[in-house]
């Protein structure tokens, strides 16, 4: 019965807006399916799991063959969704009795069935399930399951449900292809951890607390080491025997669109870096890098035209030997030594900021300009590395004006030569219940480049409309610039910002690493109201 | 001599139907002299009638809603399956599935027969009497759910889902968005007949039809109004309130609900969306279009009226089945339950802070 209980937890998933509610059905998921059908759903939800075999074209003329056209016509019409349509008006044939299929049945079926006889394989599938069953089939078959669940949710859904830490799951990961099967046999206490052994796999990145005026006066410059905060993205490098990989923070193996990078990586060991467009020594603003993120290749000549570059800011791994424990000075002690004795093209290191106090260090913050500082990083000189982000350790010091990183909640068209583009963005942050609340509206800010991304990313993603609104996957990530928070008593997050405008795309980020209320509401005062 | 066609002497006016030679109309959505009510849904039982003849459930249903004397200044209950001549009208009423006391309203004229359905449907519900299909040469049916992607799951898995979302979400309450009249009781007595024998919580604009159930016949089992219930106590309770309290202001009493609404509409995920549910249960209390076409078999008329509803693609669909469609444009019709179940939300929980103890409901009393 597992393609039912598939299609329950795929309509619980779709309809399930708090993050806390996904967990616990992702935990009754893992706790009730066998081996491999909840490792092969899982992989599906995440979008790990694909299959080629089916298009929408071909499941139109199944439903074509068995439909009359004009109920076809006004039911599509009144669904609006060729997939949901196609579920709902299946009329299976009469004195159907198979069971319907397992995850694991359908994985199998696929490899093994010549192409020609996918439709009849299909079909048959179709006759044994209901619409929800039917909904989930056609999901799993064309792809585009949207149910809100990315692969770091998954994650965390696992540690919750085992009780191991996030962590600890994120390091072998990549190390264990769908249906993780060896994962599942770990979390349950029946063998030991799985081995990486030399995979290339990533390690859970430490982060960084934004840094408000209370912290800073606690302060005291001995025990502290500045860093620039470079606006790029932040990466992984993980090179050995068993292969390199670059990652993003969250995890997500972006390789394939930097070859130069990956070439560089003549070492053994993991690296902790900024991912940058740098010219000549000169890092470029981060709308350069932007042109080369998010492609599965990339061309000789956007590499001349936007040559990336890291500089590095730890060194996690040097061999095989794990420096995490090791105190911040001790690991970059460990990082510039090996920069030296390495030389490795395309990585310097990030230098480290000098300063006699704290004053003076907020005067170099003040007075750093460039487009590609984003403000200052303070790390305990004897932090060792942690995964995630533990308080007190690191702490990020942007400067002016005031970011924001939201996610897209809605948007709506606009007006005049915009008619045509959704460029009204309404975002929002998470409260501290894990619900999105809405924070304010940007209609400015971006390039046309990113309105048009922005556009195409939102007719993709859309879950439901409303007129001229369309209400968006909770998945993508705003960096909101403003110059003022304010209370406001109109929103029901309560809190209004001042000339919010989009400052960029995080493509790279998390939306449940979007920042929370509280950390908005702490800004509230810092300029005058004017 | 041919019997007259049933379009000769049933007529659609302003009014609603009305049958010309019986002087009386049917579900008048206005104020008439006469009426005949199929069922007491505020879109069919309209209030000032000066004689309203249904079932004597109806009647009472309707006498609840409206107050004494709005429904209908004579009243006269007509069981079902027994007739009574009008003005040489032939009339008698046949259930139709749809809620208690629902019937379809049989009329005979000089060897022609129409009857009107009303709302209805095919599926057991053991709150209502169940449908019954009475042969006839014009029927007049609903076409609320008429279209093929409208097909019921068998309301008991729905059922089901939902216990087992409470089992999954012990902490949090569970709020049923549903209608008062009819998908309310309907609910409790299936979760009754799941095995669910905790107190069931309700709405303050429920409460009084459960109560008339349960005095006309229909078991409910303990019933508590989740206005005064305490936060904690609602944690891993259900809990039914009319679909625009399941969201709004009102439900900040419970405790982290999970949005549930039970309708037909639930089948469709962009109308689930919109109202912000969680949980949809496709539960309904009309015909699936299975049902529509079977129901047109049923009664074997050559030719069926379409109401309220997608009539398009039933009309289509009867024609390629040779039987030739009609779409009646009805005044007022399938709007229904939603705007009134707001106006009535409205009225029995006007605030947000309500004084405890005001609507007590006790345990029920079994009949």
């Amino acid at each position: 019965m597992s393609l039912p209980a598939f299609a329950e937890l795929l309509e619980r998933l779709v309809f399930t807006p708090g993050r806390n509610a996904k967990l616990a059905l992702l935990g009754q998921w893992f706790a009730g399916q066998p081996d491999p059908d909840r490792g092969i759903g899982l992989a599906a939800l995440t979008e790990e799991l694909t299959f080629a075999a089916a298009k929408p074209a071909m499941i139109r003329e199944l439903v074509a063959a068995r439909t009359d056209p004009e109920l076809w016509r006004l039911s599509y019409d009144y669904v609006g969704d060729m997939a949901e349509t196609v579920a709902l008006i299946w009329q299976p044939r009469a004195g159907i009795n198979a069971p319907p299929p397992t995850l694991a049945d359908i994985v199998e079926a696929l490899e093994t069935t010549p192409k020609s006889d996918i439709p009849a394989l299909l079909a048959g599938w179709l006759d044994t399930l209901d619409a929800g069953g039917r909904l989930a089939l056609i999901k799993l078959l064309t792809g585009g399951m949207r149910v809100g669940v990315s692969a770091r949710l998954a994650r965390v859904a696992l540690a919750e449900w085992s009780g191991q830490p996030v962590e600890a799951i994120e390091e072998v990961w990549h190390g264990v292809a769908p249906p993780y099967a060896p994962i599942f046999a770990w979390l349950e206490g029946r063998a030991p951890a799985p081995d990486p052994r030399d995979a290339p796999v990533f390690r859970p990145l430490m982060l960084a607390h934004p840094l408000e005026d209370t912290d800073l006066a606690a302060l005291r410059a001995e025990e502290w080491r500045a860093e620039w905060k470079w606006d790029g993205i932040r990466v992984q490098l993980t090179a050995g025997p068993g292969g390199r990989r670059l990652w993003s923070r969250g995890g997500e193996d972006i390789s394939a669109a930097f070859p130069e990078i990956l070439a560089a990586m003549e070492f053994h060991g993991v690296l902790d870096g900024e991912l940058l467009v740098v010219r000549e020594g000169e890092v470029a603003p981060f709308a350069d890098l932007q042109q080369r993120l998010n492609r599965k290749s990339v061309t000789a000549r956007m590499q001349r035209d936007f040559p990336a570059a890291v500089r590095l800011y730890d060194l996690l791994f040097e061999g095989g030997e794990d420096l995490r424990p090791l105190p911040f000075d001790a690991r970059r002690a460990r990082l510039e030594a090996w920069h030296a004795r390495t030389a490795p093209a395309r990585m310097e290191l990030s230098a480290l900021v000098a300063f006699k106090s704290i004053d003076a260090l907020a005067r170099l913050r003040d007075g750093a300009r460039a487009a590609s500082i984003e403000g200052l990083m303070l790390k305990r000189a004897d932090a060792p590395y942690v995964a995630g982000r533990t308080k007190g350790l690191w702490w990020k010091w942007k400067r002016d004006p005031l970011t924001v990183d939201a996610v897209l909640m809605y948007a709506q068209r606009g007006h005049g030569k915009r008619s045509s583009f959704y460029s009204d963005y309404t975002f929002g942050v998470w409260r501290e219940d894990g619900e999105l609340v809405p924070i304010g509206k940007a209609y400015s800010g971006y390039t046309d480049e990113e309105l048009a991304w922005l556009d195409r990313w939102i007719r993709n993603n859309t879950v439901n409309r409303f007129g001229p609104v369309r209400e968006v996957e909770r998945a993508l990530v705003l960096e909101v610039a403003f110059d003022a928070a304010q209370l406001s008593s109109r929103h029901k997050s309560g809190v209004a910002l001042r000339f919010p405008r989009i400052a960029r795309i995080r493509r790279d980020k998390p939306a449940e690493e979007a920042d929370r209320l509280a950390a908005v509401m702490a800004l509230i005062g810092d300029r005058p109201a004017d | 001599m041919t019997a007259p066609h049933p379009e000769t002497w049933l007529k659609v006016t302003p009014s609603g139907l009305f049958c010309e030679p019986g002087g009386f109309f049917i579900d008048p959505t206005r104020a008439v002299d006469r009426a005949v009510v199929s069922h007491g849904h505020s879109d069919h039982a309209r209030p000032g009638h000066a004689h309203v003849l249904a079932t004597a459930e109806t009647l009472a249903i309707m006498t609840a809603r409206m107050g004494e004397g709005r429904a209908g200044e004579t009243q006269q209950a007509l069981p079902l399956g027994e007739a009574l001549t009008i003005n040489g009208v032939r009339v008698w009423l046949r259930p139709a599935g749809h809620v208690l006391g629902s019937a379809q309203v049989c009329m005979e004229w000089q060897g022609s027969r129409a009857v009107v359905s009303g709302d209805y449907k095919r599926r057991r519900d053991p709150t209502a009497t169940g449908f019954e299909p009475e042969p006839c040469d014009v029927f007049v049916t609903e076409a609320t759910f008429a279209l093929p992607v409208f097909r019921h799951p068998p309301a008991e898995a729905e059922i089901t889902r939902l216990l087992r979302s409470v089992a999954l979400f012990p902490d949090r309450t569970h709020v049923v968005g549903c209608y008062s009249l009819g998908k309310c009781q309907r609910l409790v007595a299936l979760l009754r007949e799941a095995g669910w024998d905790r107190p069931i919580h309700l709405h303050g604009a429920h409460v009084a039809l459960c109560r008339l159930y349960e005095a006309l016949g229909v078991p409910l089992g303990e019933l508590r109004t989740a206005t005064v219930a305490k936060k904690d106590d609602l944690k891993g309770a259900i809990v039914l309130a009319p679909p625009s309290a399941v969201a709004d202001r009102w439900a900040r009493r419970l405790a982290e609900p999970v949005v549930a609404v039970a309708s037909g509409w639930m089948r469709v995920r962009q109308r689930a969306r919109q109202g912000g549910v969680e949980l949809p249960l496709v539960i309904s209390d009309h015909a699936d279009w299975d049902e529509l076409l079977a129901t047109a078999e049923d009664v074997q008329a050559p030719e069926i009226w379409v109401t309220h509803g997608r009539e398009d693609a039933l009309i289509h669909a009867l024609a390629l089945r040779g039987i030739r469609g009609r779409a009646l444009h009805l005044v007022g019709r399938g709007e229904e339950e939603e705007e009134e179940e707001e106006e009535e939300a409205a009225a029995a929980e006007p605030a947000a802070g309500d004084s405890p103890g005001r609507r007590g409901l006790g345990p029920a009393t079994q009949p």
